[in-house]
């Protein structure tokens, strides 16, 4: 299990927990990312930049801290 | 009866409003093109009803002002069209579920229906009606199909009894998805290798920078030659005549005479420095501002519809941070450089008042609009980069300061970026110009009155003498701090009002280029435009754009001074 943060660029997780707060959560969700999804990591920024993953048809940029608070199983 | 357009952002609700009512409205391919309501009218069955445009939601519970709006909206409605993007039908049902629960007829027109075969995405779209118990209409809105079906359908829309627990409503759309949707996922497409490539860092920063230089070549380029080819000779062979006859008829050196036509050069009419109402009045904002408006827009409007707006904020999100903004901000940037008003309203995008204050503020500051950006250029243009280069360069470390400054001064918070990235597209043209059309008939009805007025109160200000009393005031800060000659404190103040008038009484002064580029810098700083300062205050309310002016001047002192006696000490 590893965060999104540090998850290899290019790989296939499965959401295992979200450990922000029900803001994050909710923000989530309503992209029909939450626990047991399936996101693909596409890139990270440098200088703590942000995190672009991949849902389904969705692409979606998330910050830094955000990132580091999901938690993926690597498939 | 009211009809509104419920939807995700970016599903195309605004193409679907255009189609409907006819009436132009700006679509973007970005999420959060439109973040106020916009009213029209649709016929159907000789009934005419009221058709409304709104903000994009991706709930029934708000994050930002926009969706604030639209939410509060919904309980309005009579009739709801909820237009859901055919390729995202997951996040679309989400809403299409909490929207039934406001229990009001309901009607869903699945959008871009273009786009899924290509994806690999089919849908059962019978099954799928009947599933929600709402009917399902397929339309593409860019090319029209499926709209008339829609608009017969509207009247026999109904609430659906579809009934769920909260708590199992992504279930739900699970349950839903899994038997009307399949998917046969098409691998490494070349689309999607360009996709995920302007997005990482190695390959992303160079582009992003080539993107940039390339369009502001652009925009120089379709300004320069509109100003040559067309609107010089248009003025110079058409209009002048029409105001030499007309100055011959009214006499020169009366007041009328002043008012319209103003000072005569050598018996010919000097439009950059004539001050007449028809002469200068409508010189500025049409004969030198509005080509480069129409060419700035041009180039945007490629990289709003094209996708790439969004991935451009993603790349300059982590600096943006550091002045307590996210990328996000780069649009009211962006918009700002051609005309601050839509800059300042595109505020209405970011989440919390810190950073709707710190974008709005700097906008102010430190982000030109076209028309300044002409003045600049009629100021120092024949300086060259020297002149130009000194005042741009200060205008950016001014913009990264003052950013960095009110991260840590303004109370808030500065929430991290969180932004849907959409499919690169193909512009879709005739969308494309009725937009690019849109803005510039909105630039012409915002800015030409504005000018006229300012050119009328700066002349009555003038003639009356109280813009003497206020400069023979202000004196001392121009030149004892700023190294100007104490003419210039006139037409500063001017500035307030005008900058092109402004510009137009610092010429003649004679100025050295250190002058020049203090006047410039300073004329860029101290204030916004009377237009975008009303929309301003009407954004931020009275006490935070006090505190946002208060900003505005005491940085353009602290910067003008500083920069009048660095220069003092390069160039000299
Ligand atoms: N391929 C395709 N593109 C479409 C269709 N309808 C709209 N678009 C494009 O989708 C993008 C978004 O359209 P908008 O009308 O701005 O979307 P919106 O729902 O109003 O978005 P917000 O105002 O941000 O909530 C634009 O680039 C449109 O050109 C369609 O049927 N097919
Ligand atoms: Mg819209």
């Amino acid at each position: 299990m590893v965060t999104v943060l540090e998850m290899q660029e290019g790989k296939l997780g499965i959401i295992s927990s979200i450990n922000g707060g029900v803001g994050l959560q909710k923000k989530l969700e309503n992209m029909g990312i939450s626990k047991g999804a399936e996101i693909f990591k596409i890139s990270r920024q440098w200088l703590k930049g942000p995190v672009i993953i991949r849902h389904g048809n969705t692409e979606l940029a998330i910050g830094y801290n955000m990132a580091m608070k999901i938690m993926v199983d690597i498939i | 009866m009211k009809i509104l357009l419920i939807g995700n952002p970016n599903v195309g609700k605004s193409v679907v409003f255009n189609r409907l009512s006819g009436v132009d409205v700006i679509s973007s391919n970005y999420a959060g093109t439109t973040v106020d309501v916009t009213r029209g009218y649709i016929t159907i069955n000789k009934f005419r009803h009221e058709l409304i445009d709104v903000p994009g939601i991706y709930s029934t519970e708000p994050s930002c002002k926009a969706e604030e709006i639209a939410i509060d909206l919904i309980s309005e409605g009579d009739v709801l069209i909820n237009v859901v993007d055919a390729t995202n039908l997951e996040r679309s049902l989400n809403l299409t579920l909490q929207l039934i629960r406001y229990n009001k007829p309901i009607i869903i027109a699945l959008n871009m229906i273009d786009e899924i075969n290509h994806i690999g995405i089919s849908i059962n779209i019978d099954l799928l009606s009947k599933l929600l118990q709402v009917e399902c209409i397929p339309v593409c809105a860019i090319t029209g199909e499926g709209i008339n079906h829609l608009v017969n359908k509207i009247p026999q829309s109904e609430p659906s009894n579809y009934a769920y627990t909260d708590k199992e409503r992504w279930n739900e759309v699970g349950k839903i998805l899994s038997q009307v949707q399949t998917v046969k996922y098409k691998h490494h497409s070349f689309a999607k290798t360009l996709r995920d490539a302007s997005v990482k860092p190695i390959t992303g920063i160079p582009f992003l920078v080539i993107v940039l230089m390339v369009m502001f070549l652009l925009i120089r380029v379709i300004g320069e030659s509109l100003i040559n080819y067309f609107f010089s000779p248009l003025f110079e062979k058409f209009w002048s005549p029409i105001m030499l006859y007309l100055s011959g008829l009214i006499q020169n050196n009366t007041f009328l005479h002043d008012l319209l036509i103003g000072k005569l050069s050598n018996g010919q009419i000097d439009y950059g420095d004539s001050f007449g109402l028809l002469t200068t009045g409508l010189y500025v904002p049409i004969g030198s501002v509005l080509p480069y408006v129409f060419a700035f827009y041009l180039v945007l409007s490629i990289m709003e519809d094209s996708g790439y707006l969004p991935r451009a904020a993603v790349m300059v999100d982590n600096i943006m941070h550091k002045m307590g903004l996210h990328g996000l901000a780069i649009i009211p940037m962006l918009l700002g450089l051609g005309c601050n008003v839509p800059g300042a309203l595109s505020t209405r995008l970011l989440e919390t008042r810190k950073e709707k204050f710190i974008a709005s503020t700097l906008l102010s500051i430190a982000v030109p609009c076209m028309a300044l950006q002409a003045m600049l250029f009629g100021m120092l243009g024949e300086y060259g980069i020297k002149g130009l280069g000194i005042v741009f360069v200060t205008l950016f470390l001014v913009w990264l300061i003052i950013g960095f400054l009110l991260r840590r001064i303004i109370k808030g918070t500065s929430p991290e970026i969180f932004l849907e990235i959409p499919p690169y597209r193909i512009p879709f043209f005739k969308g494309m110009f009725k937009k690019v059309f849109t803005r510039v008939r909105w630039f012409l009805k915002e800015a030409v009155p504005f000018v006229l007025l300012g050119v009328l109160i700066a002349n009555l200000l003038y003639t009356s003498g109280i813009l003497e009393i206020i400069a023979r005031f202000t004196e001392p800060v121009f030149v004892y701090l700023l190294g100007l000659p104490k003419e210039a404190s006139g037409a500063l103040i001017m500035g307030f009002l005008r900058k092109d008038l402004a510009v137009g009484m610092l010429l003649p002064l004679s100025l050295s280029l250190r002058q020049l580029i203090v006047a410039s810098v300073v004329l860029a700083m101290y204030f916004p435009c009377v237009a975008t300062f009303s929309v301003l205050l009407k954004e931020l309310g009275i006490k935070d754009m006090l505190k946002s002016t208060l900003v505005m001047l005491i940085s353009t002192l602290i910067v003008g001074t500083v920069l009048n006696y660095i220069l003092i000490l390069l160039l000299n």
